[in-house]
């Protein structure tokens, strides 16, 4: 794996409409920026990008749950998303994402029974893509429902591939409209 | 004398690694901390407005303690600064200048004795305007290889009736530099130029 540049982002919100929010609500994302080993062909076997989705599942949630200054175990929700740079193809971007960097995710989090949510797209230098995020334990809990925006100037070039892993402290940060709540989590199917 | 509301705070670390050429023994890196904040000016004219720069300063200092944080801890390995502001749509352009002196003294204060002046750019914008703050070295703003701008934004932010104020710190050259001219090894270091 050929590594560009990572770059890591913290969003805190203090205030929400006037009302503080104590104590603040956090979300940091960890981003990998490589180069794509299959850029400008069609290639059928993408074994190497499910490798390289291993490794940044471990790196990049490591270094968001550093950001964070959290213990591992006081994550509360996460996400994942890629940007393919445009001679890449959209499942360039699956491989990294779907078959193998959940997994690491969860290990370095000390669990995570809930899908871990995803988004995709192809895209060039300076493209946005909103990271769903999800709790990480019960994917109906409203709370949680968020998503992050990031981007990166420079990035993803033509035959590079943009990864981002979201990892949060907390919820929105004024939530009110109801429906599953953290603290009525089971826990035992990802869902509730 | 208005206190400052903070809304939300961004804080971004680039690692730069290579850019196509030899990969670096130790990565380039660069970080942006960014916060916005309601614009007390908002909405009107209001002529005295320079008070609000003694107000921002311990703003200022946290965010200049936060970025050498978010690169280790140690101030001694900052070698390049810039500043920035984007002012919210009810504001007025004045409003970002109120950041130059706060802005400068805060880094100054966390780094020792910075000498270049802090190069700086503002603007204008809606949630979302892209920044471009330029960057020089900390001791000589001539260093042709520490000439560089990092690129910031918040989605949401500035709203209209608010202001996000950046503090840039980087930790060397660009990643490829070889374009010659004054060398960091060759600071003199009296006039905060050469």
């Amino acid at each position: 794996m050929n590594i560009r540049k990572l770059v890591t982002i913290v969003d805190e919100v203090l205030v929400e409409m006037g009302q503080p929010v104590a104590p603040p609500t956090r979300r940091a994302a960890a981003i990998a920026v490589i180069a794509n080993p299959f850029a400008g062909r069609f290639e059928a076997d993408l074994s190497a990008l499910i490798e390289t989705g291993a490794v940044l599942g471990e790196v990049l949630t490591q270094r968001a749950v550093a950001a964070l200054g959290i213990v591992p175990e006081a994550a509360e929700s996460y996400g994942k998303a890629a940007i393919v740079g445009e001679a890449g193809e959209i499942e360039h971007a699956a491989a990294i994402l779907h078959p193998k960097l959940g997994a690491p995710m969860r290990a370095v989090l000390g669990g995570g029974a809930a899908l871990v949510p995803s988004a995709k797209k192809r895209g060039t230098m300076g493209a946005v893509i909103d990271v769903p995020l999800g709790h990480r334990n019960a994917a109906y809990v409203r709370s949680h429902f968020d998503a992050m925006e990031v981007s990166i100037a420079d990035a993803p070039r033509a035959g590079e591939i943009l990864v981002a892993v979201v990892v949060t402290d907390s919820g929105r940060p004024l939530p009110r409209v109801g429906g599953l709540s953290t603290a009525e989590i089971i826990g035992q199917d990802g869902l509730r | 004398m208005p206190d400052i509301e903070l809304r939300k705070r961004l804080l971004t670390v680039e690692e730069i690694f290579h850019e196509g050429g030899p990969v670096a023994a130790v990565p380039l890196r660069r970080a942006a901390a960014i916060s916005v904040i309601a614009n007390p000016f908002a909405g009107r004219y209001v002529e005295e407005i320079a008070f609000f720069m003694k107000t921002l300063e311990p703003l200022g200092l946290d965010m200049a303690q936060r970025l050498v944080n978010a690169l280790g801890g140690d101030p001694s390995v900052v070698q390049g600064y810039g500043k920035g502001a984007i002012v919210g749509a009810a504001g007025e352009l004045e409003h970002g200048a109120l950041w130059h002196a706060p802005g400068g003294y805060a880094m100054r204060a966390v780094l020792g004795d910075a000498k270049a002046i802090v190069a700086s750019a503002k603007k204008v914008g809606g949630p979302g305007t892209r920044l471009d703050v330029p960057v020089t070295h900390i001791n000589a703003s001539y260093v042709r290889s520490h000439f560089d701008a990092m690129e910031v934004g918040v989605p949401d932010g500035p709203r209209a009736d608010e202001l996000a104020f950046v503090l840039v710190m980087t930790t060397g050259a660009r990643i490829h530099a070889r374009m010659g001219g004054l060398a960091a090894a060759d600071i003199r270091g009296e006039d905060g130029l050469r």
